[in-house]
């Protein structure tokens, strides 16, 4: 039993993880119809990011100003090299086939991961302790208070996302544009500013999921990117792509699944079982677990 | 007509690729008319309604909206100038409530009026009855209704209609015709697109008839109906 609740928590730290970068390809996805691949190299580049903003600007302080500080920082710069991306590889090629754009985020993808690679080295390197190695032991289970920070502070902003999208106005424009971009237009929409705010919101989600890599898993390289980037893409397709609250239920299950498998099997296997679930989930449901389920009538 | 023009187009010409679609169409809208524009399929009248709202860009010629030149305003300003377009085809938000589109419609408001969200569910009380269903499990002419209502939610000056009577079962095509014609008789100038040439003219005070691309004929409704190559075309009496 206390394997079950060990990896529920740590299936659920994971999981918070996952569907914070999960949630930049949904939402990307859901708008555009475009998978950005390089939004997993994005979300290396925040630890990367952070790590520098530690030691110079911060001084290598870890007081709780400065952790706030430092992620509002590298969610701030992250957001602009979401826009950057936009602007660059995929708005020049809005009208083009689908796959020039498939190809130009490939493209800015490895660029991406270059860029990190040039400028902070091929080797790892580890993220500084931010928060502080408390641990509480609950009858076997040993909780820290990082995984207490990245669940509570991944669905406080998950539930923030949530509000936003379905209850105020600007939420609704980037609903109607996702479902139809020339009538969100006749609407008075600027689809345009949408997807500009499409890129700021989920590059920024995506940089506190790459700062929670970094605090979680500490060593981080400038592949990385391609790992995480593939487990929140896959947790995006078992919640149905283009579904917000999807992307948050698949990246849960995906991070509890994982943590399971590893637990009680070997971790070694967590690929290929992953891999097996989310063929098991297309094959039973198609548009994920929770895609589109009206269809337009024409 | 009198007056000034509330909307004008000067030979616009568009086109698709290599394929022009208008090669020169010109035509008025005065205040508190209502105009529908007649042509076959093809003949270019879903894309002069889409030129005007901006959603194609014209390769020549001019739009003027109360005679300020609107060729360069971007699709998502034009509704700021009261400009407001139900398209082809309805384009409802299928996946989102009767009310959220709406409540769309009055996206460039600051707040949604509640008089003008009264006005549309006195006009269309299906919609009120309906409210919190999803667009796409509406039914095509309450899909109809809705693309309508969302487009005045926007309080346009001048309402743009393509096709209201499209796929709609003929006891709702006239009840979509006398709410039109409510829509009108609140000041509401309208620009009407459609197939079913009787019913528009007999709402309409004018009418043009579009052919590949260019106007043929224009005139007054009555003219328009009593000239035999509209009726020979468009009102299926042969002879
Ligand atoms: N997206 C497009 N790409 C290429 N050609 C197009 C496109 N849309 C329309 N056309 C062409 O432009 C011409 C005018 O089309 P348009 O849709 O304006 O006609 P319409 O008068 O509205 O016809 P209908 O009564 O069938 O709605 C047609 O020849 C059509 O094939
Ligand atoms: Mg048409």
């Amino acid at each position: 039993m206390d394997t079950f609740f060990q990896q529920l928590a740590n299936g659920l730290t994971i999981g918070s993880i996952y569907a914070l970068v999960a949630l930049g390809y949904t939402m990307v996805y859901g708008v555009l119809k475009l998978i950005n691949f390089a939004h997993g190299a994005l979300v290396a580049a925040s630890a990367f990011i952070g790590l520098t903003i530690y030691a110079t600007i911060m001084g290598e302080s870890s007081s709780l100003l400065a952790v706030i500080a430092i992620f509002a920082l590298v969610a701030a710069a992250t957001a602009c090299l979401g826009i950057l991306l936009e602007r660059f590889a995929y708005r020049p090629l809005r009208q083009a086939p689908r796959l020039s754009a498939v190809v130009s985020a490939l493209g800015a993808s490895l660029i991406l991961q270059n860029g990190i690679m040039l400028v902070w080295g091929p080797q790892m390197r580890i993220f500084p302790q931010l928060v502080p190695q408390v641990y509480w032991n609950i009858g076997g289970v040993v909780i820290s208070l990082l995984q207490v920070i990245i669940l509570l502070l991944s669905v406080l902003l998950m539930a923030a996302l949530y509000f936003f999208i379905e209850k105020t106005r600007m939420g609704a424009a980037i609903r109607a544009s996702a479902i139809d971009q020339d009538a969100a237009r006749l609407m008075g929409i600027n689809v345009n500013r949408v997807i500009t705010l499409i890129f700021v919101i989920g590059s920024s989600l995506g940089a506190i999921g790459g700062l929670f890599i970094g605090l979680y898993y500490r060593g981080i390289t400038f592949e990385m990117g391609w790992q995480y980037g593939l487990y929140a893409f896959i947790a995006a397709i078992i919640g149905g792509i283009g579904n917000i609250p999807g992307a948050m239920l698949g990246g849960l299950l995906l991070g509890l699944f994982t943590a399971f498998i590893s637990g009680y099997i070997s971790s070694t296997w967590a690929d290929a079982f992953t891999f097996l679930l989310l063929i098991l989930i297309l094959i039973v449901r198609p548009t994920g677990l929770l895609g589109e389920r009206v269809a337009q009538k024409v | 007509m009198s007056g000034e023009a509330l909307l004008r187009l000067e030979d616009l010409e568009v086109s698709y690729g290599n394929i022009a679609a208008l090669k020169g169409v010109s035509l008025e809208v005065a205040k508190g008319e209502v105009v529908c524009i007649l042509g076959a399929n093809g003949a270019g009248k879903t894309t002069t309604m889409r030129t005007i709202s901006r959603l194609l860009r014209p390769r020549a010629g001019r739009i003027l909206f109360h005679g300020e030149d609107i060729t360069q305003v971007p699709a998502h300003k034009v509704v700021h100038l009261g400009i407001s377009h139900s398209p082809e085809g309805r384009r409802v938000f299928g996946i989102l409530t009767v009310e959220e589109n709406l409540w769309l419609g009055a996206f460039t408001e600051k707040r949604v009026d509640k008089e003008r969200l009264r006005w549309v569910y006195e006009l269309f009380p299906r919609l009120e009855e309906r409210r919190k269903q999803l667009a796409g499990t509406l039914s095509g002419g309450e899909q109809q209704m809705l693309a309508i209502g969302r487009s005045l939610m926007s309080r346009p000056e001048l309402l743009l209609l393509d096709e209201p009577s499209l796929g709609i079962a003929p006891i709702l095509v006239r009840s979509i015709f006398e709410r039109i014609r409510e829509i009108a008789g609140e000041g509401v100038t309208v620009l009407l697109v459609e197939q079913n040439a009787r019913a528009a003219l007999k709402l309409a005070d004018r009418g043009y008839v579009l052919d590949v691309g260019t106007i043929a004929l224009e005139g007054s409704s009555a003219d328009l109906l009593a000239s035999e190559k509209v009726q020979e075309a468009y009102l299926g009496k042969k002879g």
